[in-house]
């Protein structure tokens, strides 16, 4: 059989792939799109794609109802502040583990990703009597400790698999040139590591903006983020779609900004190869 | 320098003197219901006439709602001074003293002018436990351009084999338009909500007297192939997922000849800035089987104190405000008489206003007279509840047959395949929870 000309399978592979982007961003250009409808358009069966009035009155309800910029702030502080800990805890025991590795560390690195495989709710209620009995209920602090946390294993885990990935050799070299142990981490380990630690980063801050259990179970006001304002607009008696579609897209808004700016560091990160 | 010192405590001892209004602040957890999100808007008529209140609003989705509160309440977390909680919970909460019974709510509060059924519903032992804010039952919405097109009349207390019967005639798949729309959503409070009321009609029940479950009895049987009988040949497609909304979406659409669901949906299919059928809309009892009992359901949202509250004194004067007769004019004035809360009070029922611009108010307060929580079904019952029974393990139970009825509805099971797993996940709950040996 021949080969397809070079050309055209070039051509094909970029209409599938823009295929199946497409198909992948579809539910967020229609949560869009829905937030632009009025609520009866925005159940109208069969659906309109674009002919429709727009409008921004979903927005303006919104707006009126809630303090988006308060829930906002706490999202970023919680989401930030998670993620920023998580690392700083994790960079040290990354590198630990993939330098200095005993008999243990596998059945440690497998016991941190199994505290990830129990539900949440299983510990909902020994959690919330710890935040209630340390005054953490409703408080950014409570928030980002659950949230740092929760993603602590993956976080060392990410990093474990980038540091792993880089030759023993370059620290020890460093270290023969008289490096302390804190210069090889700032100095060599961390500059080579830069694609792994952004992508590490970047993953974690979307999980924690994304995370709907803990954040709506231990937080009421002062310090509920996106996730609280998104749900207080999902209605059993009533219609709600555009509403809710206009309170998921503006909660959406800046992780999507932040994901489309640093997209290019995020890909070549996940498909790390540090210096094979 | 001595003179800097004296003018600071000067300063400061003028900042303490000064006379300030001492603040409580309620925090309120509620559902995003329309009525729910008007009380909210007029929080401000509340707060000028109790100046030492403050009020913040905690709005969730129910089921989110229903977690959030019960973590809270349960574990005493104190997050809460007023909770928005369903029938289904305040008997099992006021038996487990988690609420404060509500003595105090004033002089003008008028008890006597709440609905009987309702206020059953949210009393134990004669002790009132929350505060009716709206209620609801459920009944037949149809469409009566087509009955009359079909030469069909709808009697306002039709049989089952009646209205299956026109749905079948209704039903025109070519032109998209089907004789009946039904919950089909898996869950305690939807697709069971209507199939348990349904199950009513026919005399089943949940649990015999001495609580076992009672789905290998051929009340049940009848019940639900009955249903999916009717959904095959008459429903829209896709109906083990339509909830509330769906079927809203679908009748507003002019899809649906009838569609029997919560009263509260009356002012929304009749409203013409929604439903492009408004104006051919007609309204009747649920369904009956000639047993006695009709199809329908009994609900209400209320608000009560949690246990433990140290603003109860404020709560009271807020759950008092928001439900008491007051607040019915306050929104007529504000928002016109067919935007006040319904299904609470007798009085509103014979407000002239109100009738006029909600012409199914007299069937609506019909449904919520013909449902007794007491007394749900044909057979006597252990449970309290018309639609669900009010244990702890009803939401798990009452889900889990909800998934086997949607599989059935859906074809992926058959219907007596679906009550002998019904059946067998019951029983073994009761087992597990301690009811039954």
């Amino acid at each position: 059989m021949a080969r397809m000309p070079t050309r055209r399978r070039i051509a094909l592979s970029t209409i599938a792939a823009w295929l199946v982007g497409f198909l992948i961003f579809f539910p967020i250009l229609w949560m869009v799109l829905a937030s632009f409808k009025t609520e009866l358009e925005a159940f109208a069966i069969p659906p309109s794609f674009l002919f429709f009035d727009w409008t921004l009155e979903n927005y303006v309800t919104v707006q009126g109802r809630s303090d988006y910029l308060h829930h906002a702030f706490n999202s970023v502080v919680v989401a930030g502040g998670s993620t920023l800990i998580a690392l700083l805890i994790a960079i040290p025991a990354a590198w630990s583990m993939a330098f200095s590795p005993t008999k243990r560390t596998k059945d440690v690195l497998l016991w941190m990703l199994s505290t990830k495989m129990m539900p949440a709710v299983g510990v909902l209620v020994p959690i919330y009597l710890i935040y209630r009995d340390f005054g953490l209920l409703d408080s950014l602090t409570g928030l980002v400790i659950i949230l740092c946390l929760g993603n602590l294993p993956i976080v060392v885990w990410m990093l474990f698999t980038y540091f792993k990935e880089i030759p023993r050799d370059i620290l020890e070299a460093a270290r023969m040139d008289g490096a302390t142990i804190g210069r090889e981490l700032i100095y060599v380990l961390t500059p080579m590591a830069v694609p792994g630690l952004a992508s590490t980063l970047l993953l974690n801050l979307i999980l924690a903006w994304n995370e709907a259990f803990w954040t709506l179970n231990l937080s009421t006001l002062q310090a509920a983020p996106l996730t609280v304002f998104i749900a207080s607009y999902s209605s059993p008696e009533g219609l709600f779609w555009a509403k809710l579609s206009a309170a998921s897209t503006l909660a959406i808004a800046p992780i999507l900004v932040l994901g489309w700016f640093s997209q290019r560091q995020l890909v070549r990160g996940l498909t790390f190869g540090a210096v094979k | 320098m001595k003179n800097v010192h004296g003018a600071l405590v000067g300063v400061a001892a003028l900042l303490l003197s000064a006379p300030s209004i001492a603040q409580t602040t309620l925090t309120i957890a509620t559902v995003n219901n329309g009525d729910m999100i008007r009380m909210q808007g007029l929080t401000g008529e509340f707060i000028a006439k109790n100046p030492d209140i403050a009020v913040k609003w905690v709005t969730l989705e129910e089921n989110v709602l229903r977690q959030r509160v019960t973590t809270d309440i349960a574990t005493k977390g104190g997050q809460f001074d007023v909770l928005t909680i369903g029938t289904y919970e305040v008997p099992i909460w006021a038996k487990k003293n988690w609420l404060v019974p509500l003595d105090n709510l004033g002089p003008d509060y008028d008890i006597a002018d709440l609905l009987p059924k309702i206020r059953d519903a949210v009393s134990l032992s004669g002790k009132l436990y929350a505060a009716p804010f709206y209620g609801e039952s459920s009944m037949t919405m149809y469409r009566t351009d087509l009955f009359q097109k079909a030469g069909l009349t709808m009697p306002e207390n039709p049989s089952w084999d009646f209205v299956i019967d026109a749905a079948k005639k209704l039903t025109d798949k070519e032109a998209g338009v089907y004789g009946i729309c039904l919950r089909g959503k898996a869950g305690w409070g939807e697709n069971m909500a209507f199939l348990t009321a349904m199950a009513n009609s026919y005399g089943a029940r949940w649990f015999d007297e001495k609580w076992q479950p009672q789905f290998d009895k051929p009340e049940w049987k009848k019940t639900l192939s009955v249903y999916v009988d009717l959904m095959k040949q008459a429903g829209p497609p896709g109906a083990s997922s339509n909830g509330f909304n769906e079927n809203l979406a679908l009748f507003n659409a002019g899809k649906c000849a009838m569609w029997i669901d919560a009263t509260v949906a009356a002012s929304f299919v009749s409203n013409p800035k929604d439903s492009k059928v408004a104006d051919k809309v007609g309204f009747a009892l649920a369904p009956n089987a000639g047993l006695g009992k009709n199809a329908n359901w009994l609900w209400a949202w209320n608000l009560a104190i949690p246990a433990g509250s140290k603003k109860v004194e404020a709560a009271e004067k807020f759950i008092a405000w928001a439900t008491g007769k007051d607040y019915t004019n306050l929104v007529a004035s504000k928002e016109g008489w067919a935007n006040v809360p319904p299904g609470t009070r007798t009085s509103l029922y014979h407000n002239p206003d109100y009738l006029k611009v909600a012409p199914f108010a007299k069937l609506t307060l019909a449904s919520i007279d013909a449902a007794d929580p007491n007394k749900p079904t044909v057979q006597p019952v252990p449970y309290v509840g018309v639609q669900y029974a009010a244990i702890p393990e009803f939401q798990g139970i009452g889900t889990a047959v909800g998934q086997q009825f949607s599989a059935a509805l859906s074809g992926s099971t058959t219907v007596d395949a679906a009550l002998a797993a019904a059946q067998s996940s019951t029983e073994r709950e009761m087992k597990r929870a301690g009811y039954i040996k």
